[in-house]
Formats: structure tokens, C-alpha cells, sequence
């Protein structure tokens, strides 16, 4: 940093080791950017709370929850989609996009997702609009926050953490929802029916967002999250990210002083307005932060109040460092495509839609039916007394429809072998038999393989066939083990 | 601070903090306060260590930790947990012990939780000879296939597993002694030749008519003339392609020279009656199970083994 600051005198006196938060009390404000925050806060918190409420008709033999995980049951249900443990590929694969989702919004638009659609922000904000409803704006909160404890600020902050836990305990409570049947769970909760895992989890979310959202907010950005360190390091010269324009700015002088004297102020009038909106607390005009989450709303207050002075607005604006530098050397801007489509963002779209065009295509493909084969590995093989060979397996038949359905099993390859299962009688060994598979879940059988004596060892495979209407297969490898000699 | 840099302490500009006067390369570190929830959140995680020391079991000493107040330990939580587990399998284990063993395959459900149980009680009881598959060895019967010494139904097995196999003292117990042909009552030519008899019995080798002859003279009475053995008294099949003791010649004429008898313990009395329905049903669910014959031969056949 500048070499030239001033050498700290012995004698000051040190700052603590240990800071309290400062309080913020930002401001109410209207602007564009406001009106896209109501609309993201709108838009998250409605599929938040009103997703598990959404229902989707699956028949008789599957829950009727559009959105579901559950968890006793090893189901992830997403409208059409019914996600097996182990396609869990899928949940993987929606995690990547959402990373790299982030990668790409990111090195376009900036700290986007911190200004707009962070639950953290998110309920934030919400948190925010609770105190300027109970307490008032700004100058109103800063009053109480320092007026001494009396019955009128006893009932406001007794009013305010009320509304504070009822939020958190609402959320907590939406939460549950995604994991068990909406309607009925929420009839369990309240007659003291529920599972204990649900009244705790709506007790730990009730208090980590009462915390979080109510009381350390800011600090959870500042401190707290990883993903302001990771974002800085991803932004570049033609990310987007709001910026105060200090070489139209600067030198600040209030508008009396500039009015007088407009050769020797800048635009900045030193109102304060972005620093009054923020809801971190942060000065935008000392340039890009880690507090800053790009939410614009300074850009808001600024232009407001340029509007009102009728100076031109953007002296707080989204730009690029890239065009930053462009207007100060005094050429116009980049046009905005050219900022938006460049080989990083486009690389980022392109891997973003091939993940999700990979995941679309093995959805289509997939079939709802399974088989997976486990050999005894104790004793390999066993040696008949009539000299066959018999080996054993564990076969689990899938049915991923919500139907029931037949499934015929068949061995493949090992001439002469037959099989039977432990509900049979070895008398009655086929070659291939039929089951019947209930809907939506595993079938497992213990099938015994026996072939004539002198039978080598070698590759066979066991193949599953649904009956019925829309006839699925699958196939799988297994290995028949047979003494040496 | 005592630090020896203090005086290169100074208030850095942009941000109006002070550094601590470190530097590497021209970048300096600054003296940032911590968040005073921080340190209560550090505060508090003290409290909570200071509270488990004095709750849980904490220091180790000589021969074991303090104990905590709360008196927990996982030795007897595991306890607890045991009981639990046990009082859960009370109603299945006295379905168990109220059904005969010839009608348990009437009930599907208590037959699979039968075999489960006697699963984890084979574990315990019956690898150290029978091998963790139960597929036995040299000398030690193989459960999983379908020759059986003393029978291979649930019946069969279970007076097996009560009973044993040659236990002293035990009037219960299966007993079969083959004498050995070694001592002068046969040649060794005559037990070669013997022994390639039985081999051709399961085509392990040509006719032997001197062989035939004097193993219908001295073995047919316990093996049977056609050599398929006999339960009753435990003699083995020796027609079929098992063999407890080995099936090559020299295998064979060892047997016949100076034979060796297996021997199992009685597990009645060492293992409540439940888990030995339990083992019978496991056993009988390898897959070499016999069916139940409805005429009951009184004190049915018995246990499983090869020849």
C-alpha cells in the first residue's frame, strides 16, 4: 500500500482486538433495481414456500407430491422424474450445471447472485422490510437502536423478534415439506404426530434463519461465506459490477459548493443517499469490496438524486473495469453484447448446456426396468451329487414403474444350465421364469444356477423382460465358477 | 503489542486500518479487529469443552478415563442398544419357539426371519468347521449341497445340531464307526482293489469284479449293495461325486485302511432351542434342503456330511 502514510506514533492508543458490529439501518428506496429485487424475492421465495405444495398424479402407488425427496424410501420425485439412489448421477449432474451456472453468471454479470438470489440476501432483505415496518425508516431505527430500554422500545423489539421468529419458523417449516407429504405433514406437525427429526429441523432452521437473517446478515457475507473470495477471484476486466465513477465524481462537494463553483466539484454532491440504502454498510465511492454484493440499490438512491439535481444518472452504475477505463480515456463503451459474448462466457454456456443436454438425453433414454446380479463369492461354486455344478445368486429385478409388472428372467449362454429360485423346488429348475414385480420397487431372488457336470467356467448373462405393454430389457453380466478339473 | 516491528506500525490510507506492521514483498498485513460474535461464538465453544470435560468422559488416566457425571459410557449405551434389539426380536423368537420345526415352512415370513437369525448364529458357532460359507473342507461337511450323511430335512437337521455327531455320553447323539480294513482284514491289494470298485461307482474308475466281491462281502451291509449308503446309520453314498475325505484312489484306500470319524458337538444345552431351530432353518435354506417326507421314520435321519 502507500509508503507514504504516516508512521503510528507509539503513544495511539490501539483499537480493540474485537469490533462490535456496526449497526445498519439502510434506508427504503425505489428504483429499477428495487423493483427487480421484489420481483427475484417474489419469484425464490414463492418456490420456496409453494413448490411442496404443487401435486402431480403418479397412479395409485406413488406419492402425489410434484417435488419430494424421500429419504426413508431412497426416492427423489421431481414432477415427471423419479430419481433412484442409483441414478443419482442425475443430482450430480444438476449440481455441476448449477456450479458452472455460477461460473457463468458470474464472469458476465458479476456478484449477481449475491445481490439478487442468495437466500442469505434474500431473507436479508425480507428482514430488513420487517424493520422498517415495525420500527420505521432509517433515522427511526438508528433513534430506538440507541433510545435507552422503555416500554415503547420493549414493545417494538418484542413485536419485531416475534415477526422475526415466525419467519424463521415458517421457513423451517417449508423446508420439512419437501421430505414427507405436504398436507399430511402439516396435519402430523400440529397434532403432535410428526416425526422428531421434523420438529428439530424446523428448530434448528427457525433459529439458524433468525440468526442469520435477523441478526447477522451482513457479517455472514463478510466473514462468514466463501463464495465473495471465490467470486473475486473469478471476476475479470469485463465482469459486470457496480461502480462508483470517481472521475466524474470526485472532488465531492455539496450542491451549494458545486453550484457556485461548478469548474471545481465533481457530480458528487456527498449526499450520502448510497451509503443511507446499502444494506451492508459499505461506501460504495471506495471502490469495489468484499462487502459489496452488487445489489444496485445505491445506483437507485444515486439516481434519484441526480435526477432531482438534473445531473445526468450512472455516476453509480453497473459497468465493466474495461469500460471504466474506456471513459475515463474518453471513448464510448463497449457495446453490450461484446462485453456479454466473449470465449469465457461463451465456453461456460456452451459446458452449462452440454451438461444439461447429457442429462436430458439420458433421461429420455433411460428404462424403468433393472437387474443387477451379485455372485456367492463363499463358496464359489458347489459341487452336486450327481457331479453338476451349482452356483448361487442374488438377483435384484427394478422396477422403476409406479405399476406393477411382470418380469420374465432368462439365463443367456451356458448351454444346458437351469435355474431355480429358493421358492422353488429344484425339481421344477427352467430356464426361464416369471415374476411379479411390485410397483416402484426392488424384487430380490436368490437364484440357484446349475449346470450338467463338466460344465467349464465361462461368461453367461441374466435378462430381465417386463410383460405387458411397453416391454423394457436389460442385461447382466455374470460368471459361472466350476472346478478346475 | 509487544512486537519488535511496532515501529513500523502505521495506518494504512484506503481503508484507515492499522497493519501489523509485516510485510512480504510490499504486501502488508493489517490489523483488522475480529467480529465481536466471533469471539463470543470462541467464548462459548470454551464453555461448551469446559461443560463435556466435566459431563463426559474426558481424561485419560492409568487404567481408564474420568468418568464424566452424567455416568454415560458407549459400553453401556451398546448395552442398551443390545436390549433394545432384543426386546424388538422378543415376538418373533417365542413365535419361533412355540412352532414345531415341521411347520415352520408354513410360515414364510418367521421361516425368512428364522434363516436370518440362524445366519448370524452360524457366524458365531459353526465357521470354525464348517467355513464361512458353510461349504465345509476336508474332514468337514459341506452344508450347501444335496448329499446328506444323517438326512437334509428340517427335522433331520435339527436332531443333528441337538444331538451332535459322536458325542460321548450323549444318548441322542449319531453314531457310525467304520472299521478299519487295515488291520488284517484286508490286504493291501485287496483294499486297492476295493477301492477301485467304489471309485466305478460314480465312473471315477473301471469295474473291479474282485473289488465288487468282497465290498459286497464286507461293505454292503452299512454302504449298500449298490454302494448309495444307508442314513440310518450314517454311512455315505458312495456313488455320488462328494466326497468328505477326498475322492482320489489314495484318498479312498486311506479311508478304507484306517478310516477317520468327524465328530460335532451336541449343541443342545450350549444353544437355547430357538437358535437351534433357527441354525436347522438356515442350514436347510443353503440349497441342498430336503423336503419333509410325510411318513415320519421316528427317529428320522440326520445330519449332513459327505463320504
Amino acid at each position: 500500500m502507500t509508503s507514504h502514510s504516516p508512521i503510528l506514533p507509539e503513544e495511539r492508543p490501539r483499537a480493540s482486538l474485537y469490533e462490535k458490529r456496526r449497526g445498519v439501518y439502510p434506508q427504503k428506496i425505489d428504483g429499477r433495481f428495487r423493483r427487480l429485487k421484489w420481483l427475484v424475492m417474489l419469484v425464490t421465495l414463492g418456490i420456496y414456500y409453494g413448490v411442496p405444495w404443487i401435486r402431480w398424479d403418479r397412479g395409485p402407488y406413488a406419492p402425489d407430491q410434484a417435488v419430494l425427496i424421500d429419504l426413508a424410501g431412497r426416492r427423489f420425485y421431481m414432477f415427471g422424474i423419479e430419481i433412484w439412489p442409483h441414478e443419482f448421477y442425475f443430482v450430480a449432474g444438476l449440481l455441476i450445471m448449477a456450479g458452472i451456472g455460477l461460473f457463468l453468471v458470474t464472469s458476465a454479470v458479476g456478484r449477481a447472485w449475491c445481490g439478487y438470489s442468495c437466500p442469505q440476501t434474500v431473507w436479508t432483505d425480507l428482514f430488513q422490510h420487517i424493520d422498517r415496518f415495525v420500527d420505521g425508516d432509517r433515522n427511526a431505527q438508528v433513534r430506538l437502536a440507541k433510545a435507552p430500554w422503555g416500554p415503547k422500545k420493549i414493545f417494538k423489539r418484542a413485536l419485531k423478534w416475534s415477526i422475526y421468529l415466525l419467519v424463521g419458523f415458517w421457513t423451517g417449516g417449508a423446508w420439512i415439506m419437501y421430505f414427507a407429504d405436504a398436507p399430511t405433514l402439516v396435519r402430523d406437525f400440529w397434532s403432535g404426530e410428526a416425526a422428531p427429526v421434523a420438529y428439530i429441523t424446523v428448530a434448528i432452521l427457525t433459529a439458524t434463519t433468525v440468526t442469520l437473517g435477523g441478526f447477522m446478515r451482513e457479517q455472514v457475507c463478510i466473514y462468514m461465506c466463501p463464495w465473495p473470495r471465490i467470486q473475486s477471484a473469478m471476476m475479470d476486466e469485463k465482469s459486470l459490477t457496480v461502480t462508483y465513477k470517481h472521475w466524474r465524481g470526485e472532488p465531492r462537494g455539496s450542491l451549494k459548493q458545486s453550484k457556485a463553483k461548478p469548474d471545481l466539484f465533481g457530480a458528487c454532491i456527498d449526499c450520502n443517499q448510497c451509503v443511507a440504502v446499502c444494506p451492508t454498510g459499505i461506501d460504495i465511492r471506495e471502490g469495489p469490496q468484499i462487502g459489496c454484493i452488487t445489489c444496485a440499490l445505491c445506483i437507485d438512491a444515486c439516481d434519484r438524486v441526480m435526477a432531482e439535481i438534473g445531473r445526468p444518472r450512472g455516476l453509480i452504475d453497473y459497468a465493466t473495469l474495461e469500460d471504466c477505463e474506456r471513459e475515463q480515456a474518453g471513448e464510448a463503451p463497449r457495446p453490450a453484447w461484446k462485453t456479454l459474448l466473449r470465449p469465457r462466457t461463451i465456453i461456460y454456456s456452451l459446458v452449462w448446456l452440454g451438461v444439461g443436454l447429457g442429462l436430458l438425453f439420458a433421461l429420455g433414454a433411460r428404462t424403468h426396468v433393472g437387474i443387477s446380479v451379485a455372485q456367492d463369492r463363499n463358496p464359489p461354486f458347489m459341487l452336486m451329487s450327481d457331479g453338476s455344478v451349482r452356483n448361487a445368486y442374488t438377483v435384484n429385478l427394478r422396477n422403476m414403474q409406479s405399476r406393477p409388472r411382470q418380469m420374465q428372467l432368462k439365463l443367456e449362454g451356458l448351454p444346458g444350465a437351469v435355474m431355480w429360485t429358493d421358492e422353488m423346488r429344484r425339481d421344477d429348475a427352467v430356464r426361464e421364469l416369471v415374476r411379479s414385480a411390485p410397483a416402484d420397487s426392488v424384487e430380490t431372488l436368490r437364484v440357484y444356477v446349475v449346470a450338467e457336470p463338466g460344465t467349464d467356467e465361462q461368461e453367461f448373462a441374466f435378462t430381465v423382460t417386463t410383460l405387458g405393454d411397453q416391454p423394457e430389457t436389460d442385461t447382466s453380466e455374470a460368471r459361472f465358477a466350476a472346478p478346475e478339473e | 503489542m509487544t512486537n519488535k516491528h511496532v515501529g513500523e506500525r502505521r495506518v494504512d490510507e484506503p481503508t484507515g486500518t492499522e497493519t501489523v506492521g509485516h510485510e512480504w514483498d510490499g504486501i502488508e498485513e493489517l490489523d483488522t479487529p475480529m467480529p465481536r460474535w466471533w469471539l463470543i461464538a470462541f467464548y462459548i465453544s470454551i464453555l461448551w469443552a469446559a461443560a463435556y470435560v466435566v459431563l463426559y468422559p474426558a481424561w485419560p488416566l492409568v487404567s481408564q478415563a474420568t468418568e464424566g457425571v452424567l455416568g454415560w459410557s458407549s459400553r453401556a449405551q451398546l448395552a442398551e442398544e443390545i436390549a433394545k434389539a432384543d426386546e424388538s426380536k422378543a415376538a418373533v423368537l417365542a413365535a419361533l419357539a412355540d412352532v414345531p420345526i415341521e411347520r415352520l415352512p408354513e410360515d414364510s415370513d418367521l421361516m425368512r426371519q428364522a434363516v436370518a437369525g440362524g445366519r448370524a448364529a452360524f457366524k458365531v458357532n459353526c465357521v470354525q468347521c464348517h467355513g464361512a460359507g458353510a461349504a465345509g473342507g476336508n474332514g468337514y461337511p459341506n452344508l450347501n449341497d444335496d448329499d446328506w450323511l444323517w438326512g437334509g430335512d428340517l427335522q433331520a437337521i435339527e436332531a443333528t445340531i441337538i444331538a451332535g455327531i459322536r458325542q460321548p455320553g450323549n444318548e441322542q447323539t449319531r453314531v457310525s464307526q467304520m472299521p478299519g480294513f487295515g488291520g488284517g482284514l484286508l490286504t493291501p491289494e485287496e483294499i486297492g482293489q476295493v477301492a477301485d470298485h467304489v471309485l466305478s461307482l460314480s465312473g471315477k474308475s473301471r469295474p473291479n469284479p474282485r473289488g465288487a466281491e468282497l465290498f459286497a462281502t464286507n461293505c454292503a451291509v452299512c454302504h449298500g449293495d449298490n454302494g448309495r449308503g444307508k442314513r440310518e446309520v450314517g454311512a455315505p453314498n458312495l456313488a455320488d461325486a462328494i466326497w468328505l475325505y477326498g475322492g482320489k484312489k489314495e484318498d479312498v484306500v486311506k479311508q478304507i485302511t484306517s478310516p477317520r470319524h468327524g465328530a460335532m458337538p451336541a449343541w443342545h444345552g450350549r444353544l437355547d432351542p430357538v437358535t437351534i431351530k433357527m441354525l436347522a432353518a438356515y442350514v436347510h435354506s443353503l440349497g441342498g434342503g430336503e423336503d419333509l417326507v410325510e411318513v415320519a421314520t421316528g427317529a428320522a435321519a440326520k445330519s449332513d456330511d459327505e463320504s
